[in-house]
Parts: structure tokens; sequence; C-alpha cells
């Protein structure tokens, strides 16, 4: 351990400093620019740590461990490894996305919302990097606390309830969760600390790794740690609270939540839940794959039914979130690469879709789609770059989700033909939906809700340009991020043999 | 030993100098100094291990590291009680220095409760607690609520200290030497005889009624939420966690060997608490009574650590003192100053007073289990010590399920204080000071403190 500062620290402290900072600023004017140039700053920590990836040589300035409850040997300790780095990478390229493009929106009490937000960052930054039970832990449900607030207090009018029932249901999972933390804890070995203090247990990622537990056992701490994540995702059947909450909360919130926080359960399931019951994986991998495909044609066709657009993309996001979780239970190399690629895409897309939603939603104040028509009159610059991220959303060969979903599919056939079958329908679907929806928004005749909408504003075009760049250049060569997880993926399916 | 005798003098100079002191704000003053004093002498015994009394007690009292942290977490929680609701207090009677005299004597009975080594100790340790607990209940003289809580607690109150002596005579008579010392019961590992059969359970009775546990707890409600609110925020704390104390240190001590026979009752008696705590509490339109109930099912949690006597269950129970106690006296102390006692009255709060909102936020998440506070080390280490007992491991899942339904109430009031707006005025007369507000920031770090680092607390033991 050396005595500079490390790139996870930075990446965790820089918005957790900035966030505590914006509480007391008392304008409305300075939460917005101080949240923005913090969230820049983190983008760019995460592009020179991009250049330190070489952990073999790097490695001090990628871990930093600090010894933090002796007796119970859990330390703080994060890092960044390849999974680790893309996923902060997404959290630290979304959030100057999001400012940049809601740049303009005026929330009331900017100080608190704008600190929020980039508490949550920092939860979001510190589960990316945590090698240690506790801290993972701790984060987890940092990340969670802001958002809850978020959500009920810039909501919209049903926000109380719908964010309740979100808190509600993470809040179980997460104590399922501790109870499968505690238990794996008391069955770990000795840990020496650095100092030479011994404790008991250990909470550290690869004592956890080395434990040793009966497949009895490990089959119902499965359940326990999936419960947890699966709310996260949320897969079929725990999705329930999901599409309310996109509904009713700030948009900001909502981009976070689909963007990111939903990463955080296929995150758990890769770094804490496959190399630590790999026996009891075994034995349900069959059950999660057949649940996300229930839930990926289940969520498609109720997305085609959708007539509030917002709800329309939180099932597709419900359907997309289930391919990979089949796909990362499909465990073979193509399909867990798939999905690291995936979750970078799906993360960025989705931004992309809820910038276009909300800038219709706030100019008409409608949210259904068969109200709405005609838009590409009136705004052809928007409508461009709409069907540009729609596309990609549908995974047309050019974007950036066309290599990740043909990996994670091409996984699924190894697995079992049939799963990849099934899959594909709710590829099909998406395309019907998402196409419908484009159909329906942007062409036909105006009405007198629609021809009142002007063009987009520079900040909006300035994050969907961003975004739609981020869309070609990863569907044209997506090497860098496959090579930046392939360790990852590799590692992930060795423990797993 | 310090805080045993220093609080048994202090109570009484506080009782006679209610006869001299005519001026009703000198109390006040002469209790938080008291206090201070007690609590720097007793930090001085934590530290030194020696005491500034040497009297023999012919072991039938024992000090270690564990109940004189435990100890020390008492006088640090009334002391910050003292703080935040000395003025109001004050304003419950004529007999301020009464008042005070008589929680310092509940202090010197918590003492003796956390050190006793002998069951009669125990005993008188419990009575000092619970007699001037029963005045301070009926202390608002004219309230008729506040009487009948009085003399319904006095009289449930004096049964169960009739079956815990009844208990105690059993043991007596059934241990093989005739012996009142806890450590001297010979009692072996093989299958207890009737006799203790019965003293245990006669004892698990009462204790569990002075800690309100469930099917025990039917005076709780009642009078917590008749006695004065400044006093049910001590009764439902600092008492209760002293009583619990008690309760583990007997059980440990006296009947840790033969647990195998004794721990399904602590399994029925734990879930039965933390249900009955929880789901009644959903449904409660009065804060007060909500809080009343929520008591109860944190003493569903706390006896998780009867359930698993380790080690890891005494580390629990100081850190539970200490957050719940903490979390609690601080609502409390904002709940006083609030006008209205349903949910309602806290509508708006954020906006009238953001900083006021904040700590309470704080204190709810803490008693909520949210990780960064004190409440979530404590039930953490708590299913630790549960999921280490390695029995009856499903108790651990029906503790997590209750702590999310716990979720409900207490973001309930969240919800009130931030997301609606106010209806009607929250402070009438008693507008939060700004010393009160500074208690209540040092109150919030204490919390987050130990959440982040509970060792601060039970390093002590391991000194």
């Amino acid at each position: 351990m050396g005595s500079y500062i490390t790139f996870p620290e930075l990446l965790i402290l820089l918005p957790l400093f900035a966030g505590v900072v914006t509480f007391f600023v008392r304008s409305e004017k300075n939460p917005k620019a101080i949240a923005l140039i913090s969230s820049l700053m983190v983008l760019g920590i995460s592009i020179v740590s991009l250049f330190y990836a070489d952990n073999t040589k790097y490695l001090t300035y990628n871990n930093a461990n600090y010894i933090w409850l002796k007796y119970l040997g859990a330390s703080y300790y994060v890092g960044l490894d390849g999974m680790g780095r893309m996923l902060t990478g997404l959290t630290a390229v979304s959030f100057p996305l999001i400012f940049i493009a809601t740049y303009k929106n005026k929330f009331k009490n900017a100080a608190t919302f704008y600190g929020l937000m980039l508490l949550s960052q920092a939860g979001l930054m510190g589960v990316f990097c945590a090698f240690d039970a506790l801290t993972f832990y701790f984060f987890w449900e940092l990340a969670l606390i802001p958002v809850y607030f978020l959500c009920s207090i810039w909501g919209g009018e049903r926000r109380i309830q719908s964010t309740f029932k979100f808190f509600v249901y993470t809040f179980v999972g997460s104590l399922l969760m501790l109870v499968g933390i505690i238990y794996v804890y008391l069955h770990t070995d000795a840990r020496v600390f650095e100092d030479g203090t011994v404790a008991t247990h250990s909470f550290s990622l690869a004592s956890f790794y080395h434990v040793m537990l009966s497949a009895g056992e490990q089959q119902w701490l499965f359940v326990l740690f999936f419960v947890a994540f699966a709310i996260k995702m949320p897969i079929f059947p725990f999705h329930t609270w999901q599409p309310d909450v996109y509904d009713q909360s700030p948009t900001p919130v909502t981009m976070v939540m689909s963007g990111i926080m939903v990463k955080m359960g296929l995150f758990g399931i890769i770094r804490w839940l496959i190399p630590v019951l790999p026996l009891a994986v075994q034995h349900y991998k069959s059950i999660v794959i057949i649940l996300s495909i229930i839930g990926i044609i289940y969520a498609s066709c109720i997305a085609m039914l959708q007539d509030n657009v917002k709800r329309l993309v939180a099932y597709s996001s419900i359907a997309h979130i289930g391919l990979m979780c089949a796909a990362i239970f499909a465990m073979n190399q193509i399909s867990v690469q798939g999905v690291m690629l995936q979750m970078f895409n799906h993360g960025i897309n989705i931004i992309g879709l809820w910038i276009v939603i909300e800038l219709i939603e706030r100019q008409t104040g409608i949210k259904n789609i068969s109200e709405m028509g005609g838009l590409a009159q009136k705004a052809p610059a928007l409508t461009i770059l709409l069907v540009i991220v729609a596309l990609a959303n549908i995974a047309l060969p050019l974007t950036n989700a066309f290599p990740g979903e043909f990996m994670m599919l091409s996984g699924l056939y190894k697995a079992k033909i049939w799963y990849a079958v099934a899959a594909s329908v709710g590829v099909i679907l998406s395309a019907v939906y998402t196409l419908n929806m484009i159909q329906k928004i942007f062409y036909g005749n105006t009405n007198t809700v629609t021809s009142t909408v002007k063009e987009i504003s520079w900040n909006e075009r300035l994050a969907l340009i961003m975004i739609v760049c981020f869309i070609f250049f990863i569907g044209v060569y997506p090497q860098p991020i496959i090579d930046l997880t392939k360790a990852s993926a590799t590692y992930l399916l060795t423990s797993f043999k | 030993m310090n805080a045993i005798i220093l609080s048994a003098i202090w109570g009484v100079v506080m009782m006679l100098g209610g006869v001299f002191i005519k001026n009703k704000l000198v109390p006040k003053y002469l209790a938080v100094i008291g206090l201070v004093v007690i609590f720097v002498a007793h930090l001085n015994e934590l530290i030194s291990k020696k005491s500034l009394f040497s009297i023999n007690v012919h072991n039938m009292i024992r000090i270690d590291n564990f109940n004189l942290t435990f100890i020390a977490i008492v006088l640090a929680c009334t002391l910050i009680y003292f703080l935040l609701s000395a003025s109001d207090i004050e304003k419950v009677g004529p007999h301020v220095s009464e008042y005070f005299a008589l929680i310092f004597f509940v202090l010197c009975g918590i003492s003796l409760a956390a050190t006793f080594n002998t069951l009669l100790l125990l005993f008188i340790g419990i009575e000092i607690i619970s007699i001037p607990l029963y005045i301070l209940t009926g202390s608002d003289k004219r309230n008729l609520k506040s009487n009948e809580a009085a003399l319904k607690y006095f009289l449930m109150g004096a049964f169960s200290t009739g079956i815990m002596l009844m208990g105690i005579a059993f043991i007596y008579g059934g241990t093989p030497n005739a012996s009142f010392f806890i450590d001297n019961f010979q009692l072996g590992t093989g299958k207890m005889p009737v006799m203790i059969a019965i003293g245990l359970v006669f004892l698990l009775i009462s204790l569990s009624f002075k800690v309100s546990a469930a099917p025990f707890h039917f005076w709780t409600p009642d009078v917590y939420d008749g006695a004065p609110t400044v006093f049910t925020s001590f009764m439902s704390t600092i008492v209760k966690v002293g009583g619990f104390f008690a309760f583990i240190r007997l059980f440990q001590n006296a009947f840790g060997l033969i647990q195998d026979q004794w721990q399904l009752l602590i399994v029925f008696i734990t879930i039965a608490t933390l249900l009955i705590g929880n789901i009644t509490a959903v449904f409660q339109q009065s804060v007060k009574r909500m809080l009343a109930y929520s008591s109860i099912a944190q003493a569903g949690f706390m006896l998780l650590a009867l359930f698993a006597l380790n080690d890891k269950a005494k580390e629990g129970i100081l850190l539970y003192a200490a957050a719940y106690s903490l979390a609690t006296i601080g609502f409390f102390a904002i709940l006083i100053k609030i006008e209205d006692y349903t949910i309602d009255g806290f509508n708006g709060l954020a906006k009238e007073q953001p900083m006021v909102a904040f700590a309470a936020t704080v204190f709810l998440l803490s008693l909520t289990g949210v990780p960064l506070t004190a409440g979530f080390q404590s039930k953490f280490f708590m299913l630790m010590a549960a999921v280490e007992n390695g029995k009856q491991f499903w108790i651990v899942i029906v503790a997590v399920l209750f702590a999310a339904i716990s979720a409900y109430y207490y973001f309930r009031i969240i919800q009130a204080m931030y997301f609606k707006e106010a209806t009607n005025v929250i402070f009438q007369s008693n507008k939060p000071s700004r010393f009160f507000k500074s208690i209540l920031i040092l109150t919030l770090i204490l919390i987050i403190v130990i959440g982040v680092y509970p060792e601060v607390l039970i390093g002590w033991m391991y000194r």
C-alpha cells in the first residue's frame, strides 16, 4: 500500500465529497455546476485509470486496503479489475450525460437534489469497486437511500407509494443477502492483517471464494443471494416494482436506475454469487435461465400493449436484463463476454431513450403514445437521433447492442438450442414495440398537442450526439470493452469449473 | 462500583436539594453536573480498573469490562437524554428535583442489575429500577391517563416481582449447594431438576415482563402511552436495555451450560415479540404508541442475544444498547416538542426545521437498521451471533423479514416529514433551541460514528 491515493478511492471519494459540499450550497445555479464539474472530473479519472489497467504492473494504483473492523476481519478494500473498470466507466460516463441532458431542467431545492445524485454516484462506484463483503454491503445500501429520497421528493403524483414499494423490495432483498453474507463469513478461514492482528473469520472477497460449503448449504444460500440480485435487476417474478418507479421518478433518477443501478444485480451475480456458490449455480442454472426467458417474453408482450411510453421502456428494460441474466447462467466464454459488453451498451442506450422521452413529456405533458404523432415534422434532428438509439435498442447491426446480443444469443445457443430460440423471440418482439413506438410518436399527422413541440436544445443535442457516437463506435469496434473484461469473464468460468 | 454508589448518593442529594432549593431552574444543572461527575468517575474506573471505594462485597458483585462498558453506555445515553430533554422534565410538574432524583436511583438500580453476582442483588437491582418508574409514570398527577398507567404498571410490576421472587426461591432450593451465587449453581450439563426448571421459567417470565417481551408485553403500550413523554423516552430506552442486560447476564452465567434445554422457549418468545411488536406498530396512528410497539419489536431483536449467548451476542447487546437508546432518545426529544402526536403532526417538518428533520431521519434510519448508522451494526452483530449459534437458523430469516416490516412504520414518519405539506402548526410553544439542535447533531454524529466504526464501543470489552 503506497502513500498516494488510488483510482478506486478517487472514484468513490470525489463524488462523495462533492455531494456533501453541494448540500450546503445556497443557490439554484451552483449545485448544478458543481455536479457537472465533479462528474466530469470523475469521468477524467476513469479515463486516466484505463491507461493503468494492467493490474500486473500497476496493482498499487488500483487497490486500496485499510483495516476497518479488526475483530471481525473486515477491511475497507476497494480495487479495480476489468469488470469493475468497465462498470465504473459506465457510471462515470452516464452521470455527465445525465447532467448535461437535464441541464435546463429546474428542480426545487437544487442543492439537495444534486447532492443526493452525487451521493448515489459514490455508492454505485463503491459497489463496483468493493472487494470486501461488508464494504460491498455498505455501498449497496448507500446507493439505495439517496435514490429513495430522490424519487420520493421529486417524483410524480403517485411517487410515495411506488417508491416505498421499491424500497421495501430492495430492503428485503438486501437483508436476506446480509444473512447469506454472514453465513458464508462464518465459514471462512482466519484473516491475518498486515499489522499482525488475526481475526477468526474474514470478509474479503478472496476468502469468500475459498470457502468450502456443502451442496445443500450452497443451495439455500443461493436463494438468499439471488433474491437480492434478482430484485435489483429486476427479473421475473421480482420485477413488479420497476414500471411504477420508472414511471413516477424524475427522469435523471430514472436514468441512473435503469442505466446503472440494474447493473448492480448483474454485477452482484458475477462477482459475489457464482464464484462463491458454484455447486448451487450448477443446480439452479436451468431454472434461472427459464425464469429469465419467461421474463423476456412476458415483458416484451406487455411492452407491446403499453400505451404509456415510460412503462414501455421499463418493460423493454426488463426484457433486456432478462436476456443478460440468462446469458450469465449459460456459463460459457462468449455469453459472459457478451453480458459484459451489453451491460455497458444497455446503460448508454437506455439513457438515450429516456432523454428523448423526458423531452417529449416536458414539452407536451403527455406520456401516452396514442395521443402523440407527427413529431418528425417539428423536430427532425430529434427524430434522427432517437431512431438511431431505438435501432440500437433493437440491436441492429452497426449499433452497439448488436455484438453484445449476438454473443449472448450464441452463448445461449451453445448451452441449449431452444434457449436461444426462445430468447430470440424476445429480440423480435423488441423490434415490434420499438418500431411501433417510433412510428406512432414521430410519423403521421400532428395534433393540437404535438404541434407546439420545438426542436431540441443544445444540451440535449450534445448528450444525444455523444450517445450516438458511442453506439456507432462500439457497434463497429467493440474490441476494447471485450479486451477489458476478458480476464474477469475467464476468471468467472475457471472458478466455476 | 463508582456508578452504583455515586448515583445513589447523588439521588439523595438531589432529593434533599429539592427541599432547600426553590428555584425551578437549578435542579437541571445540578443533575447534569452530577451525571458528568459520575460518568467521569466511571470512565476512570473503566480505564484504571480501580474504584474510588474499596468495599468488600463478598463476591456479590462482579465487575468486568463487559458490564463496565455497558454502564458507561447507559450513563452516556442518560447524559444525552438530560441534555436533550431536561427542560421538558421541568415542565412535567412542580417537583422537578424529585424527578431527577428518581432517575438517579434508576441509574443506581441499572448499575446494580448489571453487576450482580447473586440472585438477591439481581432482585434488589430490578426493584430499584422499577419503583422509581412507577412514580415517574404517574408524575403527571392531573392527567387521568398518567394515573391509570401508573396504577397498571404498579400492579403488573408487583405481580411480576412476586413471580421473580418465587423463581429465586425455587432455584435456591433446587441447587445442590443451596446458593444464591449465580456462578456457583453447579448445575452441570445434564438434565435440569424440576425445581430448577420451575425457577428458571419463573425468572424468564418475570424478566420478560420487565423487558416487555411478548406474551408479557400487554402493559407496555398503555404505560408508555400514558406516562409523560419525557419519561417514556427514558423508560423505553435506558431502563429497557438495563433490564435486558441483567436478563442476559443471568441466563449466560447461571444457565449458559444448559442452554439447549431452554433455548426453544426463547425462540418462541422472540418470534412472538417480533410478530406482535412489528405487526401492531404498523397500524398505530399515534407516533407515541407506535414507538411503544416499536420498542417491543426492537426487544425482539435484542432477544436474539439471549438466543445466541456467545461473544458476538455480548458485543451485539452493547451495540444495541447504544444504538437503540441514542436513536430513540433523540427521536423522543423531537416528538416531545411536537404539538400533534399523530403521524400527520410531522407533516412538513423538513421545510420548517430542516436540521431537526434530518436528525429525525437519521434516528429512524438507525432504528430501521440501514447501513452507516449504529442501528445497522447492532442488528448485524445480533444476526451474526444468531447465525454463529448454529441452531434454528430460520429464526434469523424471520428476524430480517420483520426488520423489513419495521421499515414500513418508521418510513411513514420520514414520508410525512419530507413529502407532505404542513397542515397545521408543528411547534406551538416549544420551538427547538439552538442548544437543542446542537445536541441533536452530537447524537447524530455518535450514531454515525458507531455505525461506521463499532469498535469504538466493543473495543472496550477487550482491553
